[in-house]
């Protein structure tokens, strides 16, 4: 690839007392791609992408946004950076309405006297919003803008996650596990969602263990392997049986994968 | 794409498409949403669900109905309404500040001290050290925030569980009440005659043939504040969201232990505006009083239909929920039964509220 990464990292390491969870990784997501990062249970992917969405400090190690270093010393910062992160334990609040939830943390208030000193929402506003994001993103099922997530199915709950994310994630959307807790019909959809997301031209990482999603969706696969990236691979190229030999080591990665890397 | 990640479990007897396959997506999805809800229990409980506040208000509704056909003429008089508000002014202050706490699926017991300890602060400061008497109801305000924010940063800093912090602080407030003002009470011929603004709330005006209380009204007000700010406000949503899910609530970008903090010193400030209501009730300062209403409070607030685990209720519903127990009090007083039939009423009510507050949280899912 010619293009410049997105999201570029070099040499992360982190451990916690003598267990080594990233052992001198590196990372790369280019724009517009669908980047899936599979790995064994406790290979590190998911130290990995902690480190890169701030959710993890790396002990050392280099991270740069778009060809410039930075540094997320919590997750707020690398929200602030433009990287949104939907995690396995959905960042929602059960109780609270569809809209209250897109705009969770970061609410409009109304202009003028009633925000500036009543420190009022704008939720006329925020309602409009949040229709219009999920519209966007064809999650017309989704009625009432006003209902609490906790009457919306596993899928629809996954759906106003990822179009929160989306909504506000400027560089890069990191998915962890979207599809892990689905049915099948739900899991279709969701990956419809990410493909909608994409064609957006939002890079998406895409941590999953489901081989058949990632083969599907994804445009290149990162193979994590005790603690760091073993290789990339092409799935046009390779078959599901290549990535899990590769995954847990029954099987040496070829040159080519490794120059993709 | 469907064969690859199909599941048997939904096969139809016949070859399908893709085209099959997502009309059966959307039709599941329809009847899940609006068909599947058919018995009257289950939209009773929905419609509960939506409308928390319903249940308190029902009962409040069928309890003033009965009192008053039993009762007739003796109950529904003006003045034994206003007499009922006016015994539930100190409990609806300081549930208002017990709501706040436990929306954040905590709960504070120091309540109660921390209302005595300010008003034995705002007495002694005004009347024994001759301090002007709104710079004494100040001292008296800071002393209930800091409270307050002594108990938030032991909840939120060091991750203490709040019903221990709370245990500790209300013993610690309490003791310090007593030791600072020697147990001694501040009569009320002597607030009235050095001191009358801190009787203010005990004061009653008339309006349309009623009497009511200005502490009666303030406790409306603050109901009505506080309503405003957990709904129209980042901080309200926020309250909400924490006591919901702490973990989503942190990860969605809401400083919680900052939030913790305020909402505890918020309970603090309110509790030391009770204490100063408190005083206008009873006329004088009198370390001895507001003991109970810790338990008081935590009464309004569940039988109000709040969820002791957090994230659901209203301030609204506390208000009614002090007024039932207020309308039970009353009830059972002119009908003439023993006091503890009340005590055992209330009870009865708390395991109620409870018990359709767990009802109603099942119809998620």
């Amino acid at each position: 690839m010619t293009q410049e990464p997105v999201l570029f990292a070099r040499g992360l390491n982190k451990r916690y007392g003598k267990v080594v969870a990233i052992d001198n990784s590196d990372f790369d997501l280019y724009p517009g791609e669908i980047l899936a990062v599979i790995g064994d249970n406790g290979a590190g992917k998911s130290t990995l992408i902690k480190a890169v969405s701030g959710a993890v400090v790396p002990d050392s190690g280099e991270i740069r946004l778009d060809g410039k270093p930075v540094q997320f010393p919590n997750p707020q910062s690398a929200r602030d950076a433009g990287i949104e992160t939907v995690y396995q334990q959905l960042a929602l609040s059960p109780a609270l309405s569809i809209a209250d939830n897109m705009f969770l943390g970061r609410e409009i208030r109304r202009e003028g006297f009633a925000g500036q000193y009543l420190r009022m929402l704008d939720k006329p506003k925020m309602r409009s919003v949040a229709r219009e994001k999920l519209n966007e993103l064809g999650l017309m099922t989704i009625q009432n803008i006003d209902q609490p997530v906790e009457t919306l199915s596993g899928g629809q709950r996954q759906g106003v996650a990822v179009a929160r994310a989306a909504a506000f994630g400027s560089k890069v959307l990191i998915l962890d596990e979207p599809t892990a807790a689905l049915g099948v019909k739900e899991s279709r959809k969701v990956l419809d969602l990410i493909l909608e997301v994409r064609s957006r031209g939002l890079p998406i990482v895409l941590i999953s263990h489901n081989m058949p999603h990632v083969f599907e969706i994804a445009d290149r696969i990162h193979v994590h392997r005790l603690g760091r990236r073993l290789c990339v691979i092409d799935p046009k190229a390779a078959t599901m049986s290549d990535a899990v030999a590769l995954m847990t080591g029954a099987k040496a990665p070829e040159a080519s994968m490794l120059a993709a890397a | 794409m469907s064969e690859t990640t199909g599941s048997p479990a939904a096969a139809p007897p016949r070859p399908r498409g893709p085209s099959d396959f997502e009309a059966a997506a959307a039709r599941e999805t329809r009847v899940a949403e609006f068909e599947s809800r058919t018995s009257g229990l289950a939209r009773l409980q929905h419609f509960l669900h939506a409308n928390p506040t319903m249940v308190p208000v029902l009962v409040l509704a069928v309890s003033v109905a009965i009192f008053g056909v039993l009762l007739g003429q003796r109950f529904f008089s003006l003045q034994t309404l206003n007499f009922i508000l006016q015994q539930v002014t100190i409990v609806g202050i300081i549930g208002v500040a017990q709501t706040l706490v436990i929306l954040t699926a905590g709960i504070d017991l120091s309540v109660g001290a921390i209302a005595v300890l300010s008003s034995v602060v705002m007495g002694q400061f005004a009347v024994r050290l001759g301090l002007p008497v709104p710079l004494a109801i100040a001292c008296g305000l800071a002393l209930g925030t800091f409270c307050g924010f002594v108990n938030g940063y032991l909840v939120s800093r060091l991750k203490l569980p709040p019903f221990i912090v709370t245990l500790g602080t209300w013993s610690i407030f309490l003791a310090a009440n007593f030791i600072y003002s020697a147990n001694e009470t501040i009569r009320a011929t002597e607030l009235a005659e050095s001191a009358p603004l801190l009787q203010f709330f005990g004061q009653t005006f008339r309006i349309f043939g009623a009497t009511f209380s200005y502490g009666a009204v303030f406790m409306v007000l603050l109901v009505l504040l506080v309503f405003y700010i957990l709904n129209n406000t980042a901080w309200g949503r926020h309250v909400y969201a924490i006591g919901d899910d702490q973990d989503a609530a942190r990860l969605s970008g809401i400083s919680v232990s900052r939030t913790l903090i305020s909402v505890y010193a918020a309970s603090g400030l309110i509790c030391a505006l009770a204490g100063w209501a408190l005083i206008g009730r009873i006329g004088s300062v009198s370390p001895t009083s507001g003991q109970e209403a810790n338990i008081q409070s935590i009464t309004a607030v569940v039988i109000g239909g709040t969820s002791l685990f957090g994230g659901r209720g209203s301030v609204f519903g506390t208000l009614i929920g002090a007024l039932i127990v207020g309308v039970f009090a009353m009830g059972l007083r002119i009908w003439g039964t023993d006091p503890q039939w009340t005590q055992l009423t209330v009870g009865a009510l708390i395991i109620l509220s409870v018990a359709a507050d767990q009802w109603i949280r099942k119809v998620s899912a």
